[in-house]
């Protein structure tokens, strides 16, 4: 797993192990080290999830590390688990077997020592109705043991960086669905958590929100902030996310860089051929004369080649359906994404 | 609080991190806290709301059933303002009793289904750095002492609302009303939350018909359990002792105990069945609260 996380290592691990003197956790900590296994910020070993009259596993024997520092994607399709996943981690979801840690707890051990090392954003708007915006993120404070003074100055400062400080007074009804999911992100960092996690962050946002939140989640990455989010957007995946575990059926298909993960599809050049009559004869007339076609499939009215080595591959399709009379409507060319990886692994779309 | 420390060690950009956490029992005891003083802060916004709200359903009693009728001839307990006074001493007690049970339905009950149901909110809630049964714990706590306040607001509505010569004879009793009371308001609240984790936010409205109706009405608020004994088929004194299931009789003949030197049942008995409400319930309520967050 390359550089992984040293948690719970050396000196680093004895100091954390003084503040938590008395807890039960110090020795199933220890238990953990003496395995000697180099651990991300988020482990989980054979993590498996069946909910009660399900006969199907949610979350099927589950690997994972995450490490510290990066922004790691769940990305699959509704049902493939990511948020069973999330919610265990997050102590919400009672795993059936197998163990989940962050930053070194428990979590289905210890949950409520876990949950002083987690900042959730969740799917829906989950704000106090009844207190204001400011409140709601001085409430947080003093929640996680923060003194009166301190949440008073921290939710100040966090109203202004998240440029909501017009808002503070303001009922959180008052919020549009961005403002509100950036209040929500603002809460979830106001303890400094190890691991903040966002679930479908952007679903049902507009796309300026969803930009801004990219934004912001970057940012707070640069400074350090370890993000789990999962999501079924593979744009988001791709353009936020240092590594991206591709997730269906409670099982990781494939885990890397997404860089990485479309470079195995041994892709360079995708090509989406609309034509007019037999679009099966003529996926195979293309895949028999145009060079470096490495897979071809119909779908949605259109023949979709896959190339290997190979940019400029228009004018080759143009000439050979030409000579065998098709009738051309539309020929686009585009790089490989995280979608071609999902259907290249799965044979689905991942929006199915 | 949670602080990691990030640094990068030369070329590898390995990270080590400090992980510090406070004990679960510290972190509990302040999360409690902030979480009795969040209620404590909404309360206060909405203090006109929840006087108002209170003050409604027994100030409507006393006078209709203090006022209006002995006003119409139609007084209770008897002709005369001596029936009706010894009816009033009856139903004022009785008032106090069925605010402090409505104050555990609307301040626990009736938040709590909202906030399991469309607003969300509970989800954000347990996830203060403590164990889940203490959230809930935290909300019978408040309850339970927005139960103590609208007690103490309600019991002076019998002293001004009233038709002439219609007095009711309180008579406080000052070391049951301050064990009473408090252990009423916590079965109550624990009722409260029992109810708001059992029926989702679109059944409320059978929950006031099928629980909240039939508790009220056979509760003992507007006679005493002592006197229902006549109440008879054969020689067997069904009501009375059906009535027997009822939390809310404990808590109505208690407040009897408490604000009046009128007949009650016998306070050895009131005792340990309101606190054994107040337990049973609490347990239950709890239990429903961990799963309906868990899965």
């Amino acid at each position: 797993m390359g550089a992984a996380t040293p948690l719970g290592h050396g000196d680093g691990a004895k100091r954390p192990m003084a503040t938590m003197a008395g807890m039960s956790v110090v020795t199933q900590r220890a238990g953990h080290l003496e395995a000697g296994s180099p651990t991300g910020i988020i482990h989980t070993e054979a993590l498996t999830k069946v909910y009660p009259r399900a006969d199907f596993a949610a979350v099927d024997h589950l690997d994972l590390d995450v490490r510290a520092g990066e922004i790691f994607g769940l990305l699959g399709p509704n049902g493939a688990g990511k948020t069973t996943t999330a919610g265990i981690l997050t102590t919400r979801v009672v795993p059936t077997s197998g163990r989940a840690f962050v930053g070194g707890i428990d979590v289905a051990a210890h949950p409520a020592l876990a949950k002083q090392l987690s900042g959730i954003v969740s799917q829906q708007n989950t704000l106090d109705r009844q207190l204001t915006v400011w409140e709601n993120l001085y409430f947080h404070g003093r929640l996680f043991g923060m003194g009166a003074a301190t949440s008073r100055r921290i939710a100040t400062e966090l109203l202004e960086q998240f440029q909501l400080d017009r808002w503070a007074k303001a009922s959180v009804y008052a919020l549009s669905g961005g403002m509100a999911q950036r209040l929500m992100v603002a809460r979830a960092i106001f303890h400094r958590p190890a691991v903040l996690f966002l679930d479908e962050p952007t679903a049902g946002l507009d796309p300026q929100s969803r930009l801004a939140l990219w934004e912001i989640l970057q940012r707070l990455n640069a400074e350090g902030q370890t993000i789990l989010l999962t999501t079924h957007y593979m744009e988001e995946a791709d353009k936020l996310c240092d590594r991206v575990a591709i997730m269906d059926h409670g099982r990781i298909l494939a885990l890397d860089t997404p860089a990485d993960l479309k470079r195995a599809l041994g892709t360079d050049t995708i090509a989406t051929v609309r034509a007019v009559g037999d679009l099966d004869a003529l996926s195979e007339v293309l895949t028999r004369e145009v060079e470096g076609v490495t897979r071809a499939r119909v779908s949605e009215g259109a023949v979709q080649l896959q190339f290997s080595g190979r940019h400029r591959v228009v004018p080759d399709i143009v000439l050979a359906a030409d000579r065998h009379g098709f009738d051309l409507i539309d020929v686009s060319v585009a790089e490989p994404t995280l979608e071609t990886v999902f259907i290249s692994l799965t044979g689905r779309e991942l929006r199915d | 609080m949670a602080v990691v420390t990030t640094e990068e060690t030369g070329s590898t950009a390995a990270r080590h991190i400090e992980v510090h956490l406070r004990p679960v029992v510290a972190a509990s005891y302040t999360a409690l806290g902030a979480l009795l003083l969040r209620d404590l802060r909404v309360l206060w916004k909405d203090k006109w709301i929840f006087v108002t709200r209170t003050l409604i359903q027994p100030f409507l009693l006393c006078f209709v059933f203090l006022y209006v009728f002995p006003k119409i001839g139609q007084g209770v307990g008897g002709h005369g303002p001596g029936g009706e006074s010894a009816f009033a001493t009856v139903l004022v007690p009785g008032v106090v009793g069925i605010s402090i049970m409505f104050q555990g339905v609307q301040s626990i009950a009736l938040n709590m289904a909202q906030e399991f149901g469309f607003t969300r909110e509970i989800e954000d809630r347990v996830q203060a750095p403590c164990p889940i049964w203490l959230v809930a714990l935290a909300k019978v706590l408040s309850g339970a002492a927005q139960g103590v306040i609208s007690a103490a607001i309600v019991l002076p509505i019998a002293d001004v609302v009233h038709a002439a010569g219609v007095h009711a004879h309180l008579d406080l009793h000052w070391w049951v009303v301050l064990t009473m009371v408090p252990a009423a308001c916590i079965a109550m609240a624990s009722l409260g939350l029992v109810l708001g984790t059992s029926f989702q936010p679109r059944n409320i409205g059978l929950m006031f018909g099928f629980i909240i109706l039939p508790i009220t009405f056979l509760g003992g608020t507007y006679y005493s359990w002592t006197t229902l004994a006549p109440v008879k088929i054969g020689g067997f004194s069904w009501l009375q002792t059906l009535v027997l299931l009822n939390p809310l009789i404990y808590v109505n003949e208690g407040m009897r105990a408490a604000f009046t030197s009128f007949d009650h049942m016998h306070l050895y008995v009131v005792y340990p069945v309101v606190i054994g409400f107040a337990a049973v319930l609490l347990a239950l309520g709890l239990r429903n609260f961990r799963r309906r967050v868990l899965s």
